[in-house]
C-alpha cells in the first residue's frame, strides 16, 4: 500500500465520534463600512507606518511624482512592463529626467546576475489595494514577471484609488478569485523586512528596501 | 550542518531549564523580546471582535478538520490539474527520501531553504547534508540559527534567543564581516551573502501556512522575501507540509491569515503574502519549471483518532501561545529540547516522539491557561496538558489509551499514595480520623519535603482541623444552625 493510501485510511477509519463540520459565520469580518475617502485614509496611514511611501497623484501628474521620486534617489535605470500602459506611458513621455528604461522580456536563466546585481528600481502596475492592511494585489504577468516587483531595491507600484477594497475578503469575493488563481497571486504591504537580529526593524533585507505607491485619485478619461 | 535535535535528549528537560533560569543572559533575551510581542499583538486586534474572530478561526479548522481526508484528495487533484506534483510520507522519513529522490533526479547540489517548521521536525537540512546537497537557509533568523550549529528556539522568530553582539561575533567568525553593532550593516550583509545562493541554488525548499483545496494553491506568510525568492528563482520548488494545513475555500483564508500574523507579531499582514498555485507556465519569464508538495503525516493522524486531542491539529504555528507562557519566557526555547517548544510543543511532540521521552513536557505548566487564551484558534492547550498528564501515568483507565509511551511516567509509590488519599477521602469518619491525628502530631512534620521545599517552605499544618473550628464556633454560638 502506498503512503497515501496508508495515510488515507488511517484518517479515513477513524476511531471516535463521527465529526461534523461547525457553521462559520463570517459577519466579524464584514462590519467595516468605509467611504473612498476613508479608505484611502486608511491605507496610506498603515501603509505609511510599516515604511511604505504613499503619494496621491492625479492621472496628469503621475509621471512628474515619478521622475521626482527616482531622481531624488539617484535611480539609474527603470525596470517597466512593455505592454502595461505604465509602461507605454513612460516610453511615450520622452522624459529626460526620468533614468532610462530597462525590459523584463526574456526568461530569468539568462540574465540573473543582471537583474540581480544591476537593476535599481522597478515600476508595476497592482490589481487593487487593500485599506484594512495596507496593501497591494499583485498578480504577476508575462509583462510583469514575479520577480519584477522583488529583486530591484527599489519598488514603485500604481494604484487606482477607484480599486481600494476594505479588507482581503472583500477584495477576493469582488474580483471573484476562487474562480481561477494565477500561477502566483501576492499581497504587497510594505518593504520587505526583518526584526530577525535582537526584534530591532531592517529593511530590505531580501527584496526591495523601499516601496513606493503611487495612488492614482482621479478617474481615466 | 544544524545540529540535529537527535543529539538531544529530551528527558533531561529539568537540567536544560534549570541551566536557562540560571543564565541572565537568555531569561533578558526572552523577556525582553516576548514582552514586545504582548504588548505588539494586544495594539494590533484593538478594532477588531477577538472573540467573535477567535471563534470563527477555530470553526474554520474544525471544519477542514472534519472533512480532512477528503480535502487532502481534492487539494491533490487541484494541484495536479494545475501542474503541481504531489507526494505523501508517513513520517519523516519517507519525507526526507521524497525530496532526496527530487534532488537527485533534478542532479541538484545546492538547495536554499525558507523557513519551514516541518522541514526542522525532519531533519531535513541534516538528512540532505548527510547525502552531499547543500542545504542553506535563508530567512535571517534560521540563518543566524544555522551558522551557529543550533536549532530554532521559537517557531516564528528562530534566534530570539541571541542578542545582537553575539550574532555580529558570530557572522564576524562564520563569514567575515566586520564586529558591528549596526543591525543594518549585518542585514544587508546578509542579503549579499545570500543573493549569491538564491541565484546559484537549483533547488528552493519552502513550508506552507494554509493549503486550499478549493483551488490548489499554497499560500505562504513572510516579511523578508526570501520565501518569494526560494519559491521563484530555482528551477525546482518543493514544498513541505504537514497534513493537517489544508483549508476547503480561498475565503477561509481570510480570517486565518487576520489571526495568524497578529497573534504572530502583532503585524496587521506581513510583509508578503504568496499563494502559489502552479509551476511557471509556457509563455512565462520566471518561476520555477517544477512544483512539488510533499505531505507528511508523521504521527498527525494518530492525533486525528482522539476526539480530545484532535484540537491539538487546529493549529496554524502563531506562536502566540509560547510568547504569553510564563514558563517558556523563563526557561526559554531550547530547553525543551524538541522541534516545536512552548505550550505548542508541550501537546504535539509527545506524539510526535511519544510520551516516555516527553513525559516531562506536560507537566512543564503552571495551568495558567494564558496559552489557550491567547491561543487564535482556540485550542484548549491546558485541558490538552491535563489529559496527557493522565496519559502519562495511566492512559487506560480515564480514556483509550492513545499517545505512544502512555503510562510511562507511572509510579507504584505515586499510585499508591493516591490510593490511600482516596480511601481517606471517601468515608466521614476515616476523614476526620486521619485529619484529627495530623493536627495532634503536627510537631513531627518534616521541614524538608523533597523537591517542593527546594524553592518554597514547607506548608504547615494548622492546629485544628476545619471541621473542629467549625464545630467550635457552633458551640460557642449557642447550638447548632440549620
Ligand atoms: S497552539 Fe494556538 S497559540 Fe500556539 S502556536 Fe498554535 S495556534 Fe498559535
Amino acid at each position: 500500500m502506498s503512503a497515501r493510501e496508508q495515510i488515507l485510511q488511517r484518517l479515513r477509519q477513524r476511531q471516535g465520534q463521527p465529526l461534523t463540520a461547525p457553521p462559520c459565520d463570517f459577519s466579524v469580518m464584514e462590519q467595516r463600512d468605509w467611504s473612498e475617502a476613508e479608505k484611502l485614509d486608511r491605507f496610506e496611514r498603515t501603509l505609511e507606518s510599516v515604511h511604505g511611501e504613499v503619494h496621491r497623484v492625479s492621472r496628469g501628474q503621475w509621471l512628474d511624482r515619478l521622475a521626482e521620486v527616482l531622481t531624488t534617489r539617484g535611480t539609474r535605470n527603470l525596470l517597466a512592463p512593455i505592454n502595461h500602459w505604465i509602461g507605454s506611458a513612460l516610453r511615450e513621455a520622452q522624459r529626460d529626467d526620468l533614468p532610462p528604461l530597462l525590459a523584463y522580456d526574456r526568461p530569468i536563466d539568462g540574465w540573473k546576475p543582471e537583474l540581480f546585481n544591476q537593476v535599481d528600481a522597478s515600476i508595476t502596475s497592482t490589481r487593487g489595494g487593500i485599506a484594512e492592511t495596507g496593501s497591494l494585489i499583485l498578480w504577476p504577468t508575462v509583462d510583469e514577471p514575479r520577480l519584477m516587483s522583488l529583486v530591484p531595491p527599489v519598488h514603485v507600484a500604481v494604484l487606482e484609488a477607484s480599486q481600494l477594497y476594505t479588507t482581503f475578503l472583500e477584495a477576493m469575493r469582488a474580483q471573484d478569485w476562487a474562480a481561477g488563481m494565477p500561477t502566483n497571486a501576492l499581497l504587497i504591504s510594505g518593504p520587505s523586512k526583518t526584526a530577525d537580529i535582537e526584534q530591532t526593524l531592517a529593511y530590505g533585507v531580501h527584496g526591495p528596501k523601499e516601496l513606493i505607491v503611487l495612488v492614482i485619485e482621479d478617474d481615466p478619461v | 550542518m544544524s545540529q540535529s535535535p537527535h543529539h538531544i535528549d529530551v528527558r533531561e528537560f529539568h537540567h536544560r531549564a534549570q541551566a536557562a533560569i540560571d543564565s541572565p543572559k537568555i531569561r533578558r533575551n526572552f523577556r525582553k523580546a516576548m514582552d514586545g510581542l504582548i504588548s505588539k499583538r494586544k495594539t494590533a486586534f484593538e478594532d477588531w471582535d477577538l472573540d467573535t474572530l477567535r471563534t470563527l478561526g477555530a470553526n474554520i479548522r474544525l471544519k477542514a478538520l472534519a472533512q480532512l481526508p477528503d480535502l487532502l484528495v481534492q487539494l491533490e487533484q487541484q494541484l495536479i490539474a494545475n501542474g503541481v506534483k504531489v507526494h505523501w510520507a508517513n513520517d519523516s522519513e519517507e519525507a526526507c527520501h521524497l525530496v532526496r529522490d527530487i534532488c537527485l533526479r533534478r542532479q541538484a547540489k545546492r538547495v536554499i531553504k525558507g523557513k519551514s517548521m516541518v522541514s526542522e521536525e525532519m531533519e531535513l537540512n541534516h538528512y540532505l547534508e548527510e547525502h552531499g546537497i547543500e542545504a542553506l537557509e535563508s530567512d535571517l533568523g534560521e540563518y543566524i540559527v544555522q551558522l551557529a550549529e543550533e536549532t530554532p528556539s521559537h517557531i516564528i522568530m528562530p534566534a530570539i534567543h541571541k542578542n545582537t553582539e553575539e550574532i555580529s561575533d558570530l557572522m564576524h567568525d562564520r563569514t567575515g564581516t566586520e564586529r558591528s553593532n549596526d543591525v543594518e550593516y549585518l542585514t544587508a550583509s546578509a542579503r549579499q551573502q545570500l543573493r549569491e545562493k538564491f541565484m546559484q541554488a537549483d533547488v528552493g525548499i519552502s513550508g506552507v501556512n494554509f493549503a486550499v483545496a478549493e483551488t490548489g494553491t499554497l499560500c505562504l506568510v513572510e516579511n523578508e522575501g526570501n520565501g518569494r525568492l526560494t519559491t521563484t528563482v530555482p528551477s525546482c520548488h518543493i514544498a513541505v507540509t504537514g497534513i493537517e494545513k489544508v483549508v476547503t475555500s480561498l475565503e477561509d483564508v481570510a480570517p486565518l491569515l487576520a489571526l495568524l500574523t497578529r497573534s504572530a507579531t502583532g503585524q496587521h499582514i506581513t510583509t508578503y503574502f504568496n499563494m502559489i498555485s502552479s509551476p511557471r507556465r509556457a509563455e512565462e519569464l520566471d518561476g520555477p519549471e517544477e512544483v512539488h508538495l510533499v505531505l507528511v503525516d508523521n504521527g498527525r493522524s494518530s492525533i486525528y483518532q482522539d476526539d480530545e486531542l484532535l484540537d491539538t491539529l487546529r493549529c496554524i504555528r502563531c506562536g502566540a501561545c509560547m510568547n504569553h507562557c510564563p514558563v517558556y519566557t523563563r526557561v526559554g526555547g531550547h530547553a525543551y529540547g524538541t522541534t516545536y517548544p512552548g505550550p505548542i510543543g508541550k501537546i504535539l511532540m509527545p506524539h510526535l516522539l511519544g510520551l516516555d521521552e516527553t513525559r516531562h513536557l506536560p507537566t512543564a505548566s503552571s495551568l495558567c491557561g494564558a496559552c489557550g487564551e491567547v491561543c487564535p484558534v482556540r485550542i484548549p492547550i491546558p485541558d490538552l496538558l491535563v489529559r496527557l498528564r493522565q496519559e502519562s501515568v495511566d492512559g487506560d483507565h480515564l480514556h483509550p489509551a492513545r499517545v505512544r509511551g502512555h503510562g510511562s511516567k507511572r509510579s507504584a509509590m505515586e499510585a499508591l499514595a493516591w490510593k490511600g488519599w482516596r480511601w481517606m477521602h471517601t468515608s466521614a469518619g476515616r476523614y476526620r480520623f486521619g485529619t484529627g491525628i495530623a493536627t495532634r502530631l503536627r510537631a513531627l512534620q518534616p521541614q524538608h519535603l523533597g523537591a517542593w521545599t527546594r524553592y518554597r517552605s514547607a506548608p504547615r499544618l494548622a492546629p485544628k482541623s476545619l471541621h473542629e473550628l467549625v464545630r467550635e464556633r457552633q458551640t460557642s454560638r449557642g447550638g447548632k444552625s440549620s
